[in-house]
C-alpha cells in the first residue's frame, strides 16, 4: 500500500516539480534576458543595478508584484475576476507534461501527444476572454475579442502545419517525431529542411498564439491600454506574466522538437563526442527559437487588426495546406527518409 | 485501492460534473455564465471519453469544441446586449408548453433507447485493442479505408455550407473607404516623387510693363 | 516581371530579414546610455540651475533691493522686502523668497541684476522632502552662494568675453 502510493503518487509530484520549479525559474530569467537584449537592441543597456550585470532584476520585480495590492473593480464578476489568471496558467503548465527532454526523460510519453499539446495550448485562450469580460471594463472587453480571434484564426495554421509533421513522423507521439528525424547525416536530416515554409509558418503562428509582438494587439497599450489585463496588478497580473512567457518558452520547446531534431546533435553520430544527443542540444536549441521572439519584438511594429486576420487567413493558412499536400508527396515517394524510430 | 475503484470514483466524479454543469447551462440567468458552463460540460465529457481510452475523441472534443467553437460562442454572446429583467418575465407562462415538449422528448428518447437495447449486442471487444494499435491510429485506418467515402462526403458537404455561409453573409460596401496593405506594400516612391538636380537660378529682374500698376 | 519579383520578395520575407538584420547590428553596438548618479555629461558653464545670493570678497552681500528681479521674472517666483539696514542704513533686503515651483529658469533674474547678485549656478541635482521647502528664503540663498562661490565665479568668468 505504502509502496504503491509512493510509487503512484510520490514520485510523479517530484517530477511535476521538477519541471514545473525550473521553468518558473526560466521565466525569470527569460524576463531579464528579454529586457537586456531589447535594450541593446535599442543601443541601451537594459537593467543593469539588481545583483550582478542586473540579473536579479526579475526576481526584484517577482516580490515587487507579490507585496502589490490586488485591486478589484467595481461591478467586476468576483469569482470570474480571480479564476481567470488560474486558467491561463493552468494549461501553460500542463501543456509541458508531454515535452520530451531528451529520449527517456519525459513525464508522460502520451501516445497522442500533439494533440494534447493543441487541447491545451487552446484553452489557454479562455483565461484571457474570461479575465477580459469579468474586469468590467471596455478596454479589457475589446482586448479579450482581438484575443479570441486571433487565437482561433492562427491555431488553424498551426494545426495544418502540426499535420505536415505528423505525416512525415507517422506519429503523434512527440519521442517518436524526434525519433523520426535521427539519422547518419545530423542536421540535414531534421523536419526544417522538408518543411521549411511550415517551419516559418509555425513559429510565426506560434508568436500568435502568445500574443506576442508583432502580434500583441491583445495588449495593444497604444490603443486599449493594456487589453484584457488592464485592470489586473499585484500577484494576479503576475500570474498572467508566468502564464505568458510559460507559453513562449513551451512554443520555443516545440519548434525545436517538431522542426529541429529535438534532443538530437546536429552533427552526425561518427562524429563523437558532439555527434551525441542530450538534453542540451533541446536547450540550445529552445534558447535560439525564445531569441526569435525577442528579436521579433525589437524589430517589428504592431500590426492591425485586420492586417492580422488577412495574414492568417489569406496567406499562412493557404500555404500551410498546400504543404500539407507536399508533404504528403514527399511521404508517399518516399523522398523524406524516416529515421530509425518511427 | 486498485485502479478499478480508482477508475469509478474518477468516472463518476466527472459525471458528476458534466451532469452539474449541463444542468447549469440551461438554468444560469447570466449568459455568459451558461456558456461557461457549456465549456465546462464539454470538458469534462472529454475527460469520461479519456476515461473510456478514446484520447483521440477527447481531445479532438477538446481543441474543436472547448479551442474553437465555444470561443466563438462566448465571442458572440459577450457582444449581445440582452435585457436580463425581460428574460425572467413570463417562465410560468411558457412552463405548461416547455413542460409538454420536454416530456414528449422524454418519452420519445425513451422509446428509441428501449427500441434499440431490445436488439442490441453487447459491446464488442475494442478493436484499437483487438487490432494492437493506439486508439487514434485505428480511427485514422478505419476512417480512410472502410468510411472513406463517407468522410470524403461529409467533407465535401462541410465545405459546401462554409463557401455558402460566406457567400451569403459577404457584401462589399461601396461605400465604405479602405486601403488594401499589398497595394500599400507595393507602393515605390520613385513613381510618387520625381527628385530633380538642378543649379540655381535667380528668378529675372522684374521689368516696367510686368509690375503690379498702383 | 516586376510582379513576380515583388511575390518573391513578400513571399520569402527578404525585408523582414533585413530588418532583423539591423537590429542585429545595432544589439553589438556602443550603447549610448550614461550611468547617471556615476557618471555625468560635460555641462555648460552657462547651465541654469539652482539660484544663488552672491556676496562682494570683503563679506558684503551684493543686493541691494532693486527689485529689478523681481520685476522682470515672467513666473512671477520672486518676492523681495527692503528696509534700511540697522547698522549703517543702507538699502537691503529683508525678504528674498525664490518659489522653486514657480521658478522657470529663464536667467532673466541674473541678467537684471546690476551688481551680479542673484544668478543661477551649475547646480542641478537637489530635492525637497517636505512641504514648503520649495521656497528659499534670503539666508539660503547665501548659504549656497557662499558654499559655490568659486564655480560661481569660474563660470561667470569664461562667459565675461561673451556678455
Amino acid at each position: 500500500m505504502a509502496d504503491q502510493l509512493i510509487n503512484q503518487v510520490l514520485w510523479p509530484v517530484i517530477y511535476i516539480l521538477c519541471i514545473v520549479l525550473p521553468l518558473v525559474i526560466a521565466v525569470a530569467m527569460f524576463v531579464y534576458w528579454e529586457r537586456k537584449v531589447i535594450g541593446w537592441m535599442h543601443v541601451r543597456l537594459g537593467p543593469n543595478k539588481i545583483g550582478p550585470f542586473g540579473i536579479l532584476q526579475a526576481f526584484a520585480d517577482v516580490v515587487k508584484l507579490l507585496i502589490k495590492e490586488v485591486i478589484l473593480p467595481t461591478k467586476a464578476n468576483r469569482f470570474l475576476y480571480f479564476l481567470a489568471p488560474l486558467i491561463a496558467l493552468i494549461p501553460a503548465l500542463a501543456a509541458w507534461a508531454v515535452i520530451p527532454f531528451s529520449g527517456q526523460m519525459v513525464l508522460s510519453n502520451a501516445n497522442a501527444g500533439i494533440l494534447y499539446l493543441l487541447a491545451m495550448t487552446s484553452m489557454g485562450v479562455y483565461g484571457i476572454i474570461i479575465a477580459g469580460w469579468a474586469s468590467n471594463s471596455r478596454y479589457a472587453l475589446l482586448g479579450a475579442m482581438r484575443s479570441a480571434a486571433q487565437v482561433i484564426s492562427y491555431e488553424l495554421a498551426m494545426g495544418l502545419c502540426l499535420v505536415c509533421v505528423l505525416v512525415l513522423a507517422g506519429s503523434l507521439n512527440l519521442t517518436e517525431i524526434v525519433n523520426a528525424q535521427a539519422g547518419s547525416k545530423g542536421i540535414l536530416e531534421w523536419f526544417m529542411w522538408p518543411l521549411l515554409p511550415v517551419f516559418v509558418i509555425y513559429f510565426i503562428s506560434g508568436v500568435a498564439e502568445t500574443n506576442r509582438a508583432p502580434f500583441d494587439m491583445a495588449e495593444g497599450e497604444s490603443e486599449i491600454v493594456a487589453g484584457f489585463h488592464v485592470e489586473y496588478s499585484g500577484s494576479a497580473f503576475a500570474i498572467f506574466f508566468l502564464a505568458e512567457y510559460a507559453n513562449m518558452i513551451l512554443i520555443s520547446f516545440l519548434a525545436s522538437i517538431l522542426f529541429l531534431g529535438g534532443w538530437l546533435s546536429p552533427f552526425p553520430a561518427s562524429w563523437g563526442f558532439i555527434g551525441h544527443g542530450g538534453f542540451i542540444w533541446l536547450f540550445i536549441k529552445a534558447f535560439m527559437m525564445s531569441f526569435l521572439f525577442l528579436w521579433f519584438r525589437a524589430t517589428f511594429p504592431r500590426y492591425r487588426y485586420d492586417q492580422i486576420m488577412r495574414l492568417g487567413w489569406k496567406v499562412l493558412i493557404p500555404i500551410a495546406i498546400v504543404w500539407v499536400m507536399v508533404a504528403g508527396c514527399l511521404k508517399y515517394f518516399d523522398v523524406v527518409t524516416v529515421g530509425m524510430g518511427a | 485501492m486498485n485502479p478499478q475503484t480508482l477508475q469509478l470514483i474518477c468516472f463518476y466524479a466527472f459525471s458528476f460534473v458534466t451532469v452539474a454543469a449541463a444542468l447549469s447551462v440551461i438554468s444560469l440567468k447570466n449568459t455568459v455564465h451558461a456558456v461557461l458552463a457549456l465549456v465546462l460540460t464539454f470538458f469534462s465529457a472529454a475527460c469520461l471519453w479519456l476515461l473510456l481510452e478514446a484520447e483521440f475523441l477527447a481531445l479532438a472534443l477538446i481543441v474543436v469544441y472547448v479551442g474553437a467553437v465555444m470561443v466563438l460562442f462566448l465571442f458572440v454572446v459577450m457582444m449581445l446586449d440582452i435585457d436580463q429583467e425581460k428574460m425572467r418575465e413570463g417562465f410560468v407562462k411558457f412552463l405548461p408548453v416547455g413542460l409538454i415538449v420536454a416530456v414528449v422528448m422524454l418519452v420519445e428518447m425513451l422509446g428509441l433507447v428501449g427500441v434499440r437495447a431490445m436488439n442490441a449486442h453487447v459491446l464488442g471487444e475494442n478493436p484499437a485493442v483487438a487490432a494492437g494499435m493506439s486508439n487514434t491510429e485505428w480511427l485514422g485506418h478505419a476512417l480512410y479505408t472502410t468510411f472513406l467515402l463517407p468522410f470524403e462526403i461529409a467533407a465535401l458537404i462541410l465545405t459546401v455550407g462554409v463557401v455558402a455561409a460566406v457567400a451569403l453573409t459577404l457584401r462589399e460596401r461601396r461605400d465604405a473607404r479602405y486601403e488594401t496593405p499589398s497595394q500599400q506594400v507595393r507602393v515605390d516612391p520613385r513613381n510618387r516623387v520625381r527628385i530633380v538636380k538642378m543649379a540655381a537660378v535667380r528668378p529675372d529682374e522684374p521689368t516696367a510693363s510686368q509690375e503690379p500698376q498702383p | 516581371m516586376n510582379t513576380m519579383i515583388r511575390f518573391f520578395k513578400s513571399l520569402l520575407l527578404i525585408e523582414l530579414f533585413q530588418g532583423m538584420g539591423l537590429t542585429m547590428r545595432y544589439m553589438f553596438k556602443p550603447k549610448y546610455t550614461v550611468r547617471y548618479p556615476m557618471e555625468h555629461i560635460p555641462k555648460s558653464n552657462r547651465f541654469r540651475g539652482l539660484h544663488a545670493l552672491r556676496r562682494y570678497a570683503n563679506g558684503e552681500e551684493r543686493c541691494i533691493a532693486c527689485k529689478l528681479c523681481e520685476a522682470v521674472c515672467p513666473a512671477l517666483a520672486i518676492t523681495i522686502d527692503s528696509a534700511p539696514r540697522e547698522s549703517d542704513g543702507q538699502r537691503r533686503t529683508t525678504r528674498y523668497d525664490i518659489d522653486l515651483f514657480k521658478c522657470i529658469y529663464c536667467g532673466f533674474c541674473e541678467e537684471s541684476c546690476p551688481v551680479d547678485s542673484i544668478v543661477e549656478t551649475s547646480i542641478h541635482e537637489y530635492h525637497f522632502e517636505n512641504r514648503g521647502e520649495n521656497v528659499v528664503n534670503k539666508q539660503q540663498l547665501l548659504a549656497i552662494g557662499d558654499r559655490f562661490e568659486q564655480q560661481i565665479a569660474a563660470d561667470r568668468a569664461q562667459d565675461a568675453a561673451y556678455r
